[in-house]
């Protein structure tokens, strides 16, 4: 028979409408919605960034260097090639105002800056005008968050350093610092000349300097930027340009939201749960529909012809709605979006994120509508006399499963390709078929336990028919344990992970983590330093060590990237120090450290385990750039580094004659009780004004506020997850409803009161929701200590508010969508019930 | 044929039953008074839609009759709310339907130990069994209704009815849906039943030859009595 026919056929029986489709299409609407608008929004940060990329970096292109300013050599070759350059330096202070200090992130700028864009203030005056400063005071503007900390007003001052500033204005917007990224103290902005005499800046602090370029509108970036690598790299140069304007906001996002439409995949297949149990229930009530097809003389490929060709119409047209909700839903909620996100966006129709989805949806649709369709094949004639799907097989023949397979294989290809993290990819879409694999087992495993469990639980008749419409035929225990546990599963997994990395972050903070960093001290200043702290009680502790930057750019003679791919020791500066002999709490684990009085060719101790993942061994050569000059040493000691807990941590430990001469400053943690704290920081800070210090617990609640802002995000992208599980499960609920009038409208003609029968309602869907919650706690945990000890390298703990919140949320969600749809049921005259049934 | 007693079972006076449907309300029964003995054979008879079928719910408290007065057993069923009707039927009254109407979520035994169990036997179970038996069915005991005969699934529903020993059996075309050598032995048992336990028999049926094995016959037309 031809496709004509069953499209024939397909039209016939469609033109019923789509009354039984409403949750199919729902659910697949959802989750194609969810992923399509999470691309979208996606999409118009990127094209932000881009059409902004200048603005958001303050120039076409920036130069960086750690540690020091360009040399006259490097200047030359800036204005040289740029109509224009700004010299900006960037590093952390404590704002004073009489005994109260605030961590702070100064940008010292000079006449040119901002070279594009515009800085906003209040009061409205023109930037020159704040810096200009008044009553022989350099003027300074700062965020309202810190002039709010300090308690300072415009007009009022404040010192950095030595240096007493007029705060002339308050910061509204900086157009250049999303650029910066992520910083552990509120901005405050200065004129640089006006740090002379502040003691701050001197030879050895931790400062950035940045050169912005104005470029022509006919500069090749691709030309000038390899010109520049090539002369510079190996001094420590770093180089961004406007076509990236603000690589770590970019990088982020697109993280992010890669890691947000994985979210949306397992709603996605959350709602695939759903579609199966549409399709199934559809295929049901068209079993007499079949069966007579068949006695006419329909074949088996005409069914399914005929049947294939109405879900694929209803699969499009769900993934239509999808995307044109997908697409919408960001356009409508522009405004908020625009208001919360630090960085540009621009709103707009993409095809490329709608079409991504539309693909998600339509492989997913057929992925799990293959197999109730390949059922309706197993439909006889003789099935009009029969129960229907008495002896039908539970698996569809093998053309069907190799199909299910490529499409399996298919989505995930397509998932790694379009989110770039195949690893990612595959842990996620492996937890997902694990959890439904885990769900899906446990729903047989409820069943046959219900089975059994019926017979001790005579004599007690609501317990016994709960578990007997558990554990009999028909009843749609899969579908509410799959869809629900699903969802659930995302959502402990979410809370597990989030509770985890909080707890590495905060908990235990008094036992491992030291009170203050304290960072720019300078030679002349360690031993007195050193001797306030040491004669103070309270204070348990203190490391300190010489602290140096640097760019590892070469390994056994050839360029580092070479050796170790993209290892984070070779991407950027990393802080080195010099020793002459181990820490007390050193441990070297393979080879010898030098001597005290070694002063012979450059020695490296490099951290044991970094090396291993680089491939590096003993006698290795290392070439390291600091402060332009290139210091070739070769490893003699692997020392174990224990970068968690806030210690201090070197990857690059040099002998001392190796940095002789090296201007650098030292940085240090002080171990002190709480109590003691304040009183510390006033006398270091007072006694040294050029010393910044970082208190460890503001610094860990900003990273703490950073991360809850992440959790919040990936909660959201749960939550739909869950959402779609909850619609499927009153689909569910929904489609058990005739069922359920009638085994009450039967129990009451048996004698049950209406009381009786809903403990029984209720009972059913708490075992249901125990269960569904129960799998769902333990895929949680298990994806939460993938994340945790695979991903995150922390320690991992259950969190048990977390996982009991998600048992009694699934207890709660199955009961309320059962009650909803069992009033009916209740309410109903038997008579008129048994009659329809006649 | 067994000899009734004089005390009433049931006792009918001018009900009525008018049910809204679409096209507005439809008299389904109009003043239908009729008392039935203890111990007696009843056969309702009568065309299709002459209200045979919604006399014996109403009798059985499955409807209720929107006039007159319909008492059972001392209990006036019109009086009483839907859970106290449930609670009546418990143990005193089993019911026969057309379509068998067995729970599809449970096995044979539990079908029909769930009367038992609502009438609170303490062999609940036992006597399920044995009432399988008795119909032929102790090999189906953990079968469930999809995979019985609609020949045994009849057998189900009439050992559920008949199990807790109720005093009054209410039975609608229980042959209606089988063949004509099943639904002879489904009669022969269901008279056998009623003859062990002496209950009284309301009987809904097409067939005069049932009709004719029941103590007296009432033939309906249009809701009323012919």
């Amino acid at each position: 028979m031809s496709l004509a026919h069953a499209s024939r056929l397909a039209r016939r029986e469609m033109r019923g409408g789509l009354r039984g489709f409403r949750l199919f299409l729902a659910c697949l609407a959802l989750g194609v919605a969810a992923i399509a608008a999470v691309g979208s929004v996606r999409a118009a940060i990127d094209a932000g960034l881009k059409r902004e990329g200048a603005a958001l970096l303050g120039g076409d292109a920036e130069l960086e260097f750690t540690y020091r300013f360009a040399s006259e050599e490097e200047k030359r070759w800036m204005l040289t090639r740029a109509q224009n350059v700004s010299e900006i330096a960037e590093f952390r202070s404590l704002a004073t105002v009489g005994d109260d200090r605030a961590l702070t992130q100064v940008k010292a700028v000079d006449d040119t800056y901002p070279l594009i864009g515009t800085m906003e203030l209040s009061p409205d005056i023109p930037l020159a005008a704040a810096l200009a400063g008044e009553n022989g005071k350099p003027g300074a503007v700062m965020e309202r968050a810190l002039a709010d900390r300090l308690g300072l007003s415009v007009g009022d001052s404040f010192t950095l350093g030595t240096q007493p500033f007029h705060l002339s204005a308050l910061i509204l917007r900086e157009p250049d610092s999303a650029a910066s990224g992520f910083s552990l103290g509120p901005r405050t902005l200065l004129r640089r000349t006006a740090l002379e005499n502040s003691g701050l800046l001197s030879p050895g602090t931790l400062f950035d300097s940045k050169y912005r370029l104005k470029l022509s509108p006919d500069t090749n970036l691709d030309e000038l930027k390899s010109t520049a690598r090539a002369e510079f790299e190996d001094s420590g140069m770093r180089w961004t340009d406007a076509r990236n304007g603000a690589p770590g906001v970019a990088r982020f996002v697109e993280r992010l939201s890669a890691f947000l439409i994985l979210v949306g995949l397992s709603g996605l297949a959350v709602g695939g749960v759903g579609v199966s149990a549409a399709v199934r229930a559809y295929l049901s009530g068209k079993t007499e529909t079949i069966a007579t097809l068949r006695a006419l003389g329909a074949t088996r490929a005409t069914i399914f012809l005929t049947y294939f060709i109405q879900i694929g119409t209803l699969s499009v047209l769900g993934v239509l709605l999808g995307i044109t909700l997908g697409a919408i839903a960001p356009l409508i909620l522009a405004p908020l979006i625009q208001a919360r996100l630090p960085i540009p966006t621009s709103f707009a129709l993409y095809p490329a994120p709608l079409a991504e989805a539309a693909l998600y949806g339509i492989l997913t649709a057929m992925t799990f509508t293959l197999w109730p369709l390949a059922r309706s094949e197993d439909v006889r004639a003789a099935t009009l006399f029969r129960d229907a799907w008495a002896g039908a097989r539970r698996l569809p023949s093998w053309p069907y499963l190799v199909v299910t397979m490529v499409l399996v294989a298919t989505l995930v290809g397509m998932a790694g390709w379009f989110n770039g993290s195949w690893w990612l990819t595959l842990w996620t879409l492996g937890g997902i078929a694990g959890a439904l694999t885990l769900l899906g087992l446990t729903a047989l495993a409820i069943r046959f336990m219900a089975r059994r469990a019926t017979r001790f639980a005579r004599g007690r008749p609501r317990i016994r028919w709960a578990l007997a419409a558990i554990g009999g035929p028909g009843e749609g225990a899969g579908a509410v344990v799959l869809s629900l546990g699903l969802g659930l599963s995302v959502l402990a997994a979410v809370g597990q992970i989030d509770g985890n990395l909080r707890r590495a972050i905060t908990g235990n903070l008094p036992d491992i983590a030291p009170s203050y960093f304290f960072v720019d001290i300078q030679k002349d200043q360690i031993e007195g330093y050193t001797k306030r702290l040491d004669d103070d009680p309270a204070v348990s502790r203190i490391d300190s060590a010489p602290m140096l930057r640097g760019v590892v750019t070469q390994i056994n003679g050839r360029p580092a990237r070479e050796v170790a791919g993209d290892h984070w020791v070779v991407r950027g500066d990393r802080g080195i120090t010099y020793a002459a002999a181990p820490g007390a709490r050193t441990r070297i684990t393979a080879g010898e450290f030098w001597p005290a009085d070694y002063d012979g060719p450059p020695q490296i101790s490099f951290a044991a385990e970094e090396a291993e993942e680089m491939g590096l061994s003993l006698g290795d050569t290392v070439t390291v750039n600091i402060l332009g000059r290139a210091i070739t040493g070769t490893i003699t000691s692997f020392r174990e580094v224990e970068f968690s807990g806030a210690a201090l941590g070197f990857v690059l430990t040099l002998n001392p004659a190796a940095l002789a001469g090296a201007p650098h400053s030292y940085i240090s943690t002080v171990y002190a009780e709480e109590g003691a704290e304040a009183a510390i920081l006033r006398d270091i800070a007072q006694t040294y004004p050029n010393i910044t210090a970082i208190r460890v617990r503001d610094a860990i609640d900003r990273v703490a506020g950073v991360l809850s802002g992440l959790a919040a995000a990936v909660s959201y992208g749960a939550l739909a997850t869950l959402l779609t599980g909850f619609l499927v499960l009153i689909g569910a609920a929904a489609a058990g409803t005739q069922a359920r009038t009638f085994e009450a409208a039967m129990l009451k003609t048996l004698g049950a009161s209406r009381r009786m029968i809903a403990a029984s309602f209720v009972l059913r869907a708490a075992f249901l929701g125990l269960f569904a919650g129960g799998v769902a706690i333990i895929a949680g945990i298990a994806a939460g200590w993938a994340v945790s000890t695979q991903v995150m390298e922390t320690d991992f703990a259950v969190i048990w508010p977390s996982a009991l919140l998600i048992v009694v949320g699934g207890v709660a969600a199955t009961v309320l969508a059962s009650l909803g749809f069992a009033l009916h049921a209740l309410n109903a005259r038997p008579a008129s019930v048994l009659r329809a049934r006649e | 044929m067994t000899t009734p007693s004089n005390a009433f079972v049931f006792q009918l006076r001018d009900v009525a039953l008018s049910l809204k449907g679409n096209a507005g309300a439809v008299d389904i029964l109009q003043g239908i008074s009729l008392d039935v003995q203890e111990g007696e054979t009843l056969a309702l008879t009568g065309p299709s839609g002459s209200g045979k079928s919604s006399l014996l719910m109403v009798m059985g408290g499955l409807e209720q009759a929107t006039g007159g007065t319909v008492t059972a057993l001392d209990h006036d069923l019109t009086a009483l709310s839907e859970d106290a009707l449930a609670r009546f039927r418990q143990g005193r009254m089993g019911i026969v339907f057309q379509s068998f109407h067995l729970i599809p979520t449970m096995t044979a035994l539990e079908n029909v130990a769930t009367p038992l169990e609502l009438a609170g036997a303490r062999d609940a179970f036992v006597t399920a069994e044995a009432a399988l038996i008795d119909v032929g069915l102790g090999h189906r005991l953990t079968h469930y209704p999809a995979q019985l005969s609609g020949g045994e699934q009849q057998r189900v529903a009439l050992a559920r009815a008949c199990a807790p020993r109720p005093a009054i059996l209410l039975a609608d075309e229980p042959t209606g849906n089988l063949d004509s050598t099943n639904g002879a032995a489904i009669m022969d048992l269901l008279f056998d039943l009623r003859d062990q336990h002496g209950a009284t028999l309301v009987l809904v049926t097409h067939d005069p030859t049932l009709a004719a094995r029941c103590d007296r016959t009432i033939a309906l037309a249009d809701g009323r009595i012919a």
